[in-house]
């Protein structure tokens, strides 16, 4: 019989999360049920992208998307739309604007304005079916080059203009050349899987989604190069990558396509997992270099480069998983057409992550260039609940904060870096106006002080001296040369760390300093939080002329902070309040409202 | 067999595996693990160091430098919450509140029972449903306080 309908389900991390799986076993019973597991197909896919609408699946031939799905929903997907052709109205997706669309792959602007290269397989192939991936051209850019020069694959890739996907922006053609150069019998490919920036999900999505194409990229890599091993270095937290790839790996190995003499030529190579342990620093290179050889991972001085003498002393090049995902497509459609994408100086596309405030949170493509406004607004689809868009951090750990002015900014290496932040590994997490930006640089310097491996002294205790400051400052205990001291700290660990992390490590507090300095200064001088969110600096009241006196904020209070009948205004008890927000989370007519605590304190 | 006996055999494995020596530790570590409740206790400690030939010291330095491995009991389900700015910003603070209450333990602690240790992750990756938990290898998106009560009773049914 033929299949007359293919179910896609995503079953990438963020679905799995919420669910996923009970949602296709409730399928496949109804399925089984009308008898109909002959002529449906179910594949479970890479990630779709738009993770804040999982678990979702696309039917086809249709292509109809059905979004939040819970296993009650299956009967009537079943009985309705597989046995009837009536489409389940409900569970579409519905626009911020209450606009209904079924076909949102071909409709919203979340999938249209996408550019997919690095992405291209995710959500549409099945990541542990190698036969997939060959299917859509995996493997023949391997192929392809095996019948050239390696010189011939490391020009392609100089001519692409493909730049590091890690952070750093490295061009990797110069990378590869200065490897190939280094004179020894044996090379190594690192892929770096250790996708650590808070915020960043695109490699984990690319490794689960769709990891013949790393595989495939690190071979490419090897064979530019002139090495016969490679690693993946994948971090622990990501356990379904590392399923995925012990499979791609063996399923590899079973076509001939890693091992000795690849597609009957001299090339050999062999892959490795090499799994993390919770250790932030191990995706700086040096650091990653010594985890891999089963010590502490700490950085060590460069020169010597990992080009000269990386992992067991051997010229290693280190990809990132992204970087490497590109190459495949490069090789395919060459170098003119992937350089012919993007800015002069950056070519191609960026995976971005978005989360935080944001409507459409997920992964998202677009060539380099885009502007934030483009990503944010346009495809990611606004801030929620009408609140004002504040900032975007870019970079994570290493990077800073961009406010609203610069969001017609296109999107680039160097256009971030003159904003004071890094493009980083791509996690853009979205602010609102709730959002304190002096506890954002605080929660990232906290974030350094704890990953600190400990080695060089100007990030051990630098960022612990910086993060002190920061808590005094948001505990409503800041000093008025806390600014200037937090800066001079700065300048001193950017100018002496030891590695790339220790040395970024300060960008969180000097760009908030840059663009939101007003808000360091209400806190410190007038023990005012702007965004009202700093504990310590807000109470909470109840508006006499809202409260209808229903009772539910006191319902919802844990310490008997509220005071007063039920249909008669209500009082917090400012003694008693621990300020955790449950009454205003609670209220329904927006009686409750937060302040300024010194305002509290002077009307008294 | 006991679990001693379990992790030697997994230890001869690891060494017929490599394709280089001295990165053999790292994988002990994470094979204790899984044999002795998600920790690395002295005795395992001393048989990585017999089998592997290399000197206790260097197993100990390991096992404390990565934050993923304890070597201290933990208890059979590592509860760990994401951290990470995303899931702080969209109520991550109040799921960590939530288990923190409900397992009547601090991060970092395990419950009197041995069944639970609650820790906090690095990032997940998984932004976009956030706030996450991962329980041993499982996550768990979009949480509130409320889901959190319920996922921690579900666990606690299986082992009653």
């Amino acid at each position: 019989m033929t299949v007359e309908n293919t179910i896609l389900i995503c079953a990438g991390g963020a679905c799995i999360s919420s669910g996923e799986q009970s949602v296709k076993s409730a399928l496949e019973e109804e399925i089984k049920k009308y008898g109909l597991d002959s002529v449906i197909r179910i594949v479970e896919t890479g990630c779709m992208g738009s993770c804040n609408l999982g678990p979702l699946m696309v039917i086809y031939p249709e292509g109809v998307f059905y979004q939040k799905l819970k296993p009650q929903d299956a009967k009537e997907i079943v009985e309705e739309h597989l046995l009837k052709g009536r489409v389940v109205q409900r569970l579409f997706y519905k626009g911020p604007t209450g606009e209904i669309k079924p076909r949102v792959k071909e409709e919203l602007p979340f999938f249209t304005r996408q550019v997919k290269i690095v992405t291209r397989n995710l959500g549409v192939i099945d990541p542990s079916n190698i036969d997939e991936y060959i299917a859509n051209d995996g493997y023949f850019a391997l192929s392809k080059i095996l019948r050239g020069s390696p010189e011939q694959v490391i020009e392609e890739i100089k001519k692409s203009g493909l730049r590091g996907r890690g952070g750093a922006g490295f061009p990797t053609g110069l990378k590869w050349e200065f490897t190939r150069k280094s004179k020894s019998n044996e090379k190594y490919v690192i892929c770096n899987a250790d996708e650590g920036d808070p915020g960043a999900f695109m490699d984990r999505s690319v490794l689960e989604g769709d990891p013949h194409s790393v595989l495939e990229g690190m071979m490419i890599a090897g064979y530019a190069i002139g090495a016969q091993y490679g690693y993946i270095y994948v971090r622990a937290e990501y356990p379904l990558a590392i399923e995925r790839l012990k499979r791609a790996i063996s399923q590899a190995y079973e076509y001939g396509l890693l091992g000795k003499n690849i597609l009957d030529t001299n090339f050999s190579f062999d892959v490795e997992l090499r799994i993390g342990a919770g250790a932030f620093v191990c995706g700086e290179e040096t650091a990653l270099i010594r985890s891999v050889e089963g010590m502490r991972g700490q950085p060590v001085q460069k020169p010597p480069y990992p080009a000269q003498r990386g992992v067991w002393d051997k010229p290693t090049v280190i990809n990132n998983v992204e970087t490497l995902a590109n190459l495949p497509v490069i090789i395919n459609k060459g170098a003119d057409w992937f350089a012919s994408i993007g800015t002069e100086k950056s070519r191609g596309t960026k995976v971005f992550a978005l989360s935080g405030k944001i409507n459409n949170a997920g992964l998202v493509e677009v060539p380099m260039g885009t502007s934030l406004r483009e990503i944010i607004f346009d495809i990611g689809g606004g801030i929620p609940n009408g609140k004002k868009f504040k900032a975007v951090q870019t970079g994570g750990p290493s990077g800073g904060c961009i406010p609203a002015e610069y969001l017609d900014t296109p999107v680039d290496y160097d256009s971030l870096t003159k904003l004071g932040t890094i493009m980083g590994s791509g996690g853009m997490v979205v602010m609102d106006e709730d959002t304190c930006m002096v506890d954002v640089a605080r929660y990232f310097l906290e974030f350094s002080a704890e990953e600190s491996c400990g080695k060089c002294t100007p990030c051990r205790e630098g960022t612990k001296r910086m993060l002190g400051i920061l808590h005094r400052i948001v505990e409503g205990e800041g000093k008025s040369e806390d600014i200037d001291t937090l800066e001079q700290l700065a300048i001193s660990i950017k100018d002496t760390a030891l590695c790339g992390l220790g040395q970024t490590a300060p960008n969180p507090v000097l760009s908030t300093l840059r663009y939101f300095r007003d808000e360091y200064e209400a806190h410190i001088r007038e023990k005012r939080c702007p965004a009202k969110s700093c504990k310590a600096l807000i109470a909470y009241t109840i508006d006499p002329e809202k409260c209808v006196g229903c009772g539910a904020c006191a319902r919802a209070c844990g310490v008997n902070a509220v005071i007063g009948k039920i249909k008669q205004v209500h009082q917090i008890d400012q003694e008693a309040c621990i300020k955790c927000g449950s009454c205003y989370a609670a209220c329904n007519f927006d009686a409750v409202e937060k302040v300024d605590a010194v305002d509290l304190v002077e009307a008294r | 067999m006991d679990k001693i006996q379990l992790l030697e055999e997994q230890l001869e494995k690891i060494k017929k595996q490599k394709m280089e020596s001295g990165d053999e530790i790292l994988t002990a570590l994470r094979a204790s693990q899984e044999l002795f409740s998600n920790s690395i206790p002295l005795e395992a400690a001393e048989v990585i160091s017999e089998v592997l030939k290399v000197k206790i010291n260097r197993v100990y330095e390991l096992a404390t430098f990565y934050s993923m491995y304890s070597t201290k009991p933990r208890g059979k389900y590592l509860v760990r919450y994401c951290e990470s700015l995303p899931c702080h910003v969209v109520g991550g603070r109040e799921v960590k509140e939530a288990l923190e209450k409900t397992l009547g333990v601090k991060t970092g602690e395990t419950t009197k029972d041995g069944l639970f240790t609650l820790e906090a992750s690095s990032c997940l990756g998984l932004c976009g449903v956030g706030p996450v938990i991962m329980i041993n290898g499982e996550t768990y998106g979009n949480l509130t306080p409320a889901r959190v009560r319920e996922i921690v009773e579900e666990y606690r049914g299986e082992n009653s």
